[in-house]
This record gives structure tokens, C-alpha cells and sequence, in this order.
């Protein structure tokens, strides 16, 4: 088991020494072997891949292909060319939403749930234009996904099942490998988004059978700006080409294009490089620390963050009580922080001066006063911020560079925070 | 206490006794404004006649800074013109809040002048 305190000597930017960072959800640090690998590319052999016929050019290509194998191993995929880069997981979804939508009917449907981010979910909503019908399974109260209501969503009609494999809000890990039969069953597709799951667990493409998966590079360790969508060969080369442009075609007339292999098909353009390579520097680190042992510490963080959470007066937390099937996300408010109602507010239901509640935003700024950087709002997921009624949440997003210290301090300042505000 | 920890004292005064809060019977004027990044959310109530506003009420529910400066609003345009409000720019309400607020929270700040400005417009 790795020791949080060591992992982040590894992260230059805790040499600042003021910063508890809390918002790894958004997105992580990065470590001196990821910062150096970019930079060592950029100095030894930066050049345009797949073009050139001179050594460099040879060089950058070979590293850009060994990070996408290397990347490809460690989510459980035997064959590289189903990993295609792209920016981020809102890319991979878009590219899927444009692709497998252009074989929708009218009719057809698709099956989110209510706790997606909007990435996953304003992708799909643009095939409504084409009379597509997007259903949501719903939540339990403890914040799991309702799987009986997504059983009874899904039917002959449904043609994609897209989830989310760990809630950005609620900390979630859903059940992904029975979904993805229940989809399968109904002969549907089911695509995975593992924006929160690839960085924080084990992972792999083949156990839980999913069709397609979206990630980012920028949430586990890797540079921004690179991301991954994985496919299944037969499945990807089904997709008709997304975005046109070189690097994409095999051949081009001017009447038309003939299309390249894959994963190229679907990266036109000069990819993002050192992106790739920095990401493939983030995977050797994780793989070094073992996701078994990430997981394991952020079950052990998340145990004890909501025990401390117990003994703090007026906290309510959002997502499953069990640490099993709870990431390292934790989501609160201070007091009930409920939608806003005219009509009630207006007939002076309730008086603020009376109320106790202290708002995220208020917290996250008095968070910040001692270098605690949590994230306050609706987390882009407001359907589910209805769901819940609430107005919003703060979040406190817990990675391998944190400590049960780093929970510590929050707890004390929210508890500071509670008297600063207190009415 | 330094100049900016007095304002921030009157903002959780304003925050904690808010103000004109509640509704307003007479209003002629209103609008609901939101800031949907993080939900923060001020009605603007005003009564306006003679090209005067008379009377000024607000709820909302959002941080502090929203809320207080909602009621700093509201205090501050009773018995003004409409055009006093009209002609107010964003770093003169920014001045007469008198905190110090990075780009994230000028938005809560500025919620309320708003809302009142897009009142007025829609006056009946
Ligand atoms: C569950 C989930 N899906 C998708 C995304 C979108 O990721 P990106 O902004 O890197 O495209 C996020 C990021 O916040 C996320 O948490």
C-alpha cells in the first residue's frame, strides 16, 4: 500500500505548501514523471507523426503509437487500434452521439440515468431533432442508480444504454458489468463513460463488456487536452467517419475520399502528441501505485471522511452510505440548500435570517481562505441537482495525493466556516 | 479591522439581517435574474411612480455576497429616480458594495443590479 504523503512529493505543485487540493474530480495534478515526459519529447524529437520520412518523424510516431498500446493495455484492451484519441471524455461522446445517431430512426430510443453529467447526456439530447426518444433510469434514495426502473426502461426500442460508471456527484460506482448484459439482452449498446472510474479503479474493457468507453487524460494524472475512445474493432468500423480532414483518409479525389484505417479514421488532423505521450506517463505511474491499492485507499479516505461528516452538526452528504460502492467524491451542503420557489418565497414561507444554511459558494470561499480548493455549484449535472432538490452542492474530490489529514482540515475549516457565518 | 474586513462584516450583516426582504405589495415592476453556474437566485420587486422608485423589495436565495448585496440594493434605491438606476454601472455597485471580490463572485455581486435593471425595463 502506497503512502498518500510520499505520492504527492511526487506532485511539484504541493511544493507551494499552501494548497490542500480537493477537487480531483475536476481535474487531478500531475506528477514530475508526466511534466518530464512531455518536456523530454518536446526536446528530443517533437515533429509531426505519420508524415515524415526522417528519423524524428519516425521517433514521435513510435512514441505516440507505444502510448496508445500502453494506454490500451491498461484498461484491458488487446487490440490498440480500438483506442482512438481525442480531447476529452465530451469529445469521445460527441464523436459517438454524431456517428451512431446518423442510424437512429424516429422512435428509437436511448437510455441514460438522471445522474449523468451533462456530457453525457447533451450529446444525446441533440438526436431529439431526429425524433429519438432519451428515457432516464432514475435514482434510489441512498443515491444508487434504480436498477429495476432502468430494467423496465429498457425494451426492443432501445437502441444505446450510456452511463456513467462512477457519479461525479454522488460518488456512485454503478453495477456496469450487470448493465451492460441487461443491455446487451435487449440488443442494445452500451456505452460507458469512465471519466470518474478509469483514473480512481480497475478497469477493464472485456470483464465489463462495453461496447464503447469515454475518458480523460486530465482527471488521472495525464496533460489536458487528451483523452480516449475506446471501441470495439467491429463496432468502430461499422461508424461512419466523424470529423474530415487529413490523417483520416486514405485517399482523396475531387469528388470524394476513400477512409483511413482505424483508430486514424477518427483522428483527423495533427493529433495532440505530447498529450498522448503525458498520458502514457500518467498510466505508468497509476499501474506503478496499482489501481487495486488507489481504489483500496480512497474506500479507506471515503470510510473515514464520512465518519467525521457524522459529527458535524447540519451536514447532509449526497451518495451511498456503503464505501463499497462509493468513490472519492463527496458531496454536501451545510443545511438544506433547496431549489428556489417563487411563489412560496414570496408568501415568506421561510425566512432566511431564520434558516442556518450556509451556501457552497460561501463555503468554498471560506475553504479557500486556508488554501482548501473544494468546488461549489451544480457540478454539471443539473438534472440531477433537481433530482435531489437542492440549488447546489460543494464537492470535496479526493485523489492519491490525499491524506486523511487533507479531511481533517476540511472538517475543522467547515466547522471555522459555521461560526463565521452563523446567523 | 482593516477598511476591507469592515465591508466584509457588513456584508454578513446585510447577509444575516437581510434587508427589505419579503414581498412587495405595490410592485410595478419585477424580475427574477439567476446565475446558473451556481444556482444563485435574486427577485427584484419595485414600485415605481412618477419616475421615482417609492419602494423596493427582493427574496432570493444564494451565498452571501448575492443576498447581501440584494439588500444593499434595495436600501440603497428607495426614493431614487429611475434613471439613477438606470445609469449605474457595474464597477460604481461594484464601489458602493465595497468588497473585494475575484471575477468568479463578481457575478453573485452583480445579480441584484441586474435583476433591477431588466425590472425597470419591463415596467408596466
Ligand atoms: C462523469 C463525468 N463525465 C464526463 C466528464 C467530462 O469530462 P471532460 O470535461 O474531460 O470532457 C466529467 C468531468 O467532469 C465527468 O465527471
Amino acid at each position: 500500500m502506497f503512502d498518500p504523503v510520499r505520492v504527492a512529493r511526487d506532485f511539484p505543485i504541493f511544493s507551494r505548501g499552501d494548497l490542500t487540493y480537493l477537487d480531483s474530480a475536476a481535474t487531478s495534478q500531475k506528477p514530475s514523471s508526466v511534466i518530464r515526459a512531455v518536456e523530454d519529447y518536446y526536446s528530443c524529437c517533437n515533429s509531426n507523426v505519420h508524415r515524415g520520412i526522417y528519423r524524428i518523424s519516425e521517433e514521435a510516431t513510435e512514441l505516440y503509437e507505444k502510448s496508445r498500446e500502453n494506454i490500451s493495455h491498461f484498461i484491458g484492451s488487446t487490440d490498440p487500434t480500438g483506442t482512438v484519441f481525442v480531447r476529452n471524455t465530451t469529445e469521445a461522446i460527441n464523436l459517438l452521439s454524431y456517428t451512431l445517431g446518423r442510424k437512429l430512426a424516429p422512435g428509437d430510443e436511448i437510455l441514460l440515468s438522471v445522474m449523468e453529467h451533462h456530457s453525457n447526456m447533451v450529446p444525446w439530447q441533440l438526436l431529439r431533432e431526429r425524433g429519438v426518444v432519451i428515457r432516464y433510469a432514475d435514482i434510489d434514495s441512498d443515491g444508487k442508480l434504480d436498477l429495476e426502473d432502468l430494467k423496465s426502461k429498457i425494451s426492443r426500442k432501445t437502441r444505446i444504454v450510456s452511463l456513467t460508471h462512477a457519479s461525479n456527484v454522488l460518488g456512485t460506482i454503478n453495477p456496469v458489468s450487470e448493465i451492460s448484459r441487461t443491455a446487451h439482452e435487449a440488443s442494445a449498446l452500451f456505452i460507458l463513460d469512465a471519466a470518474q472510474s478509469v483514473p480512481h479503479m480497475p478497469v477493464d474493457v472485456r470483464s465489463i463488456d462495453c461496447d464503447f468507453m469515454a475518458f480523460s487524460g486530465h482527471k488521472m494524472l495525464g496533460p489536458a487536452g487528451i483523452g480516449v475512445l475506446y471501441g470495439k474493432q467491429d463496432l468502430l468500423s461499422d461508424l461512419p467517419p466523424f470529423m474530415g480532414g487529413g490523417d483520416m483518409i486514405r485517399e482523396v479525389r475531387l469528388d470524394g475520399a476513400t477512409w483511413n484505417t482505424l483508430p486514424y479514421r477518427f483522428e483527423a488532423g495533427t493529433p495532440n502528441i505530447e498529450g498522448a505521450i503525458g498520458l502514457s506517463a500518467a498510466v505508468d505511474y497509476l499501474r506503478n501505485l496499482g489501481m487495486e491499492d488507489v481504489r483500496y485507499h480512497e474506500k479507506d479516505l471515503m470510510s473515514y471522511v464520512m465518519k467525521r461528516a457524522e459529527e458535524i452538526q447540519d451536514l447532509i452528504y449526497y451518495g451511498p452510505r456503503d464505501p463499497e460502492i462509493h468513490g472519492g467524491v463527496f458531496s454536501f451542503n451545510l443545511g438544506d440548500i433547496p431549489a428556489f420557489d417563487l411563489e412560496s418565497e414570496l408568501k415568506g414561507v421561510r425566512r432566511p435570517e431564520s434558516s442556518h444554511e450556509l451556501h457552497p459558494h460561501d463555503i468554498s470561499s471560506f475553504l479557500d481562505q486556508s488554501g482548501i480548493a473544494v468546488r461549489a455549484g451544480h457540478h454539471c449535472a443539473m438534472p440531477l441537482m433537481t433530482r435531489l432538490g437542492v440549488q447546489a452542492t460543494s464537492r470535496a474530490s479526493f485523489y492519491i495525493y490525499n491524506s486523511r489529514k487533507d479531511a481533517d482540515k476540511l472538517f475543522i475549516a467547515l466547522e471555522n466556516a459555521k461560526k463565521a457565518f452563523a446567523r | 479591522m482593516n477598511d476591507e474586513e469592515i465591508s466584509v462584516e457588513a456584508i454578513l450583516d446585510h447577509y444575516r439581517n437581510p434587508h427589505n426582504y419579503g414581498k412587495l405589495e405595490s410592485s410595478n415592476a419585477s424580475f427574477t435574474e439567476f446565475n446558473p453556474i451556481c444556482g444563485d437566485t435574486v427577485h427584484i420587486q419595485l414600485s415605481i411612480a412618477d419616475g421615482t422608485i417609492q419602494d423596493a423589495r427582493f427574496v432570493g436565495r444564494g451565498c452571501s455576497v448575492s443576498q447581501a448585496s440584494a439588500s444593499m440594493l434595495t436600501d440603497l434605491l428607495k426614493g431614487k429616480k429611475v434613471e439613477f438606476l438606470e445609469s449605474m454601472t457595474e464597477p460604481e455597485f461594484l464601489g458602493i458594495l465595497g468588497i473585494k471580490v475575484g471575477p468568479a463572485r463578481e457575478k453573485c455581486a452583480l445579480l441584484s443590479l441586474t435583476a433591477a435593471k431588466k425590472a425597470v425595463k419591463g415596467a408596466t
